[in-house]
């Protein structure tokens, strides 16, 4: 490790550590994340393509994907828009109590997921505060894919609000003006002139809670009633394949999660790139 | 109609009772936009919270507090505090390690570095655990001689420290990175010049520098320690009094019908991410500027 890290050979500097310090941190940072998931791939590699391909495309963990991928899509789309307009309110308005909403926004990254899960299910069974309203209009939130959205946006909510909140704060105030100096009207010059800018922050936002929801599992077990094929996501379905010892078909699952979940990590390195270099805001 | 003409070039001229500038909405639509975004934040925020204390507390503090003494309970706790004890710390070093070489040196291949740190906020928690016993569990890569030769990790309190570091990984070095980076190195190229060494300029001069961004990574790296589940979970094994964290106590109670218990124990750790965020909020609104600008988790 130590030989790779003076290779890695950094500008000439007086500051001294460097050796050891880099050296460390490649060791402790192939030990604890990347050998361990490489284990991930090796594992699949020895399956053989067949056999990978076989696991993979079993109905029931095609049927656990879908459901991953398609809530977390939902439910970041859902963010995107109430997202947007948390961040619009706190960023513009003033009201009592703001402070207070603007903290409670980062409760999803404190609150421990199985809480979160349990509170949610609370809340939307059929005796719930809210159950107890949807449920005789006929909406089921408990114990369905909806639960699973729900879980979601509360899991989702703050990586949209904070990815937005800086660059709609330092937004300059007088292409507003501008705009409407021109003849537009407030909704043009939200829609033509603030949207635009805020783009790359929204798709920031949007691609970490979607990220973040694909792979959530805490917040969603309580709720989702976990029912194959209808409302069970791909990370519990690696648990039951691992309390099945089928270390094969649990592997193959995680496999496939990986790789879409490092692609959607280089995207979303892609749009914080483009959004620094449109606002010199690290969202 | 020709009557009506100057009283409607009157109206145009008189100031409108409620002006408002161009950059600014109607007070209408403003309030109808803070009512929306306001119900939005109860509902999915506020709601759920006070949905935990009520639950905890439905048959009033005595099944409550006798739900937290009990003796499964009391273990899941200490157990708990003991991860978190080795966890934090541990990521601790390796944050302030890792962003001296990221942030006080110049080399090719540093952002690559940075993301494979970001690594762990990209994996689903229970891939996290699964790394695990692939590694060390019976079937597993080296599992079987360390079965063999006395040491089991996995399904045993080794794994769940272990998947813990995993998932609280990023969070300290995230912090100090950026912070450290927009500092420069001019403070220790000075403190070297006048003859301090290394590690002196490094207590006596960055730490003091980094000291609430330290803290900050430090308060959001113990919350997730203390509330993480899904890898957790993966590599415990559920054995009561022995291998069960809080959040899984939580769950075991739940599965078992024990609602109010299951409740108070998730309240005891909603309690614990409220002062998280107290904390947290209180340092952002103090020290903002002796933070780094981004705080993705």
């Amino acid at each position: 490790m130590n030989s790779l890290a003076t290779s890695l050979r950094p500008a000439p500097s007086v500051l001294p550590g460097w050796g050891i310090t880099m050296g460390l941190t490649l060791t402790w940072l192939s030990l604890i994340i990347l050998i361990p998931l490489a284990g991930v791939f090796i594992k699949s590699a020895g399956l053989g393509w067949d056999e990978f391909w076989r696991l993979a495309l079993d109905p029931r963990t095609v049927a656990a994907l879908k459901l991953s991928f398609g809530a977390a899509l939902i439910a970041a789309g859902v963010n995107v828009v109430f997202g947007f307009l948390a961040a619009w309110v706190l960023v513009r308005y003033e009201f009592p109590g703001k402070r207070l909403f603007d903290a409670a926004i980062d409760l999803p990254f404190a609150l421990p997921t199985a809480v979160a899960g349990l509170a949610f299910t609370a809340l939307y069974a059929p005796n719930g505060w809210l159950g107890s309203w949807l449920v005789p209009l006929g909406i089921k939130v408990a114990y369905t894919p909806l639960g699973i959205v729900v879980a979601l946006i509360f899991i989702g909510l703050p990586f949209v609000v904070r990815s937005v909140q800086p660059v709609l704060a330092d937004f300059d105030r007088e292409l507003e003006e501008a705009s409407a100096t021109l003849g537009a009207t407030r909704l043009q010059t939200v829609v033509k002139v603030i949207l635009p800018a805020l783009l790359p922050s929204l798709l920031t936002g949007f691609a970490l809670a979607f990220a973040r929801g694909v792979g959530e599992y805490g917040s969603i077990i309580f709720i989702a009633g976990n029912i194959p094929y209808v409302s069970e996501i791909a990370p519990l379905l690696i648990v039951i394949r691992l309390e099945e010892f089928n270390y094969a078909g649990a592997t193959s699952i995680a496999a496939i999660m990986l790789v879409i979940s490092f692609a959607l990590l280089l995207l979303i390195n892609l749009l914080q790139a483009w959004n620094r270099r449109r606002t010199g805001i690290q969202a | 109609m020709s009557a009506n003409l100057p009283a409607q070039e009157a109206a145009h001229i008189a100031p409108r009772p409620f002006f408002r500038t161009p950059v600014t909405e109607a007070p209408l639509i403003k309030f109808t936009l803070i009512a929306i975004g306001l119900a939005f934040i109860v509902a999915m925020i506020f709601l759920p919270l006070a949905a935990v204390f009520f639950e905890a507390f439905r048959r009033g503090a005595e099944p409550f507090f006798a739900a937290l003494v009990e003796p499964d309970a009391l273990s899941a706790i200490r157990l708990t505090l003991f991860v978190a004890a080795i966890s934090v710390p541990a990521n601790l070093a390796f944050g302030l390690v890792a962003s001296w070489a990221i942030a006080k040196f110049e080399f090719k291949g540093k952002s690559f570095l940075i993301t494979l740190i970001d690594l762990p906020f990209s994996v689903s928690p229970v891939i996290s655990g699964l790394v695990y016993i692939l590694l060390f569990g019976s079937y597993g890569f080296i599992g079987p001689w360390l079965i063999a030769h006395g040491y089991q990790i996995v399904f045993a309190v080794p794994g769940i420290v272990l998947a813990t570091i995993f998932v609280t990984f990023p969070f300290v070095a995230r912090q100090l990175i950026p912070l450290m980076e927009q500092q420069g190195k001019g403070d220790e190229e000075a403190a070297l010049s006048l003859g301090a060494t290394g590690l002196q300029t490094f207590f006596r001069v960055t730490l003091p520098n980094i000291k609430w961004a330290l803290l900050y990574g430090v308060l959001l790296c113990n919350a997730r320690a203390m509330g993480e589940f899904g890898a957790v979970s993966v590599v415990s094994g559920h054995i009561r009094g022995k291998t069960n964290t809080m959040p899984l106590h939580v769950e075991i109670l739940y599965n078992e019908y024990n609602f109010v218990a299951a409740f108070a124990v998730a309240s005891l750790l909603a309690f614990l991410a409220l002062v998280t965020l107290v904390l947290k909020s209180v340092l952002e609104w103090r020290y903002s500027g002796e933070l780094a600008a981004s705080s993705r988790h």
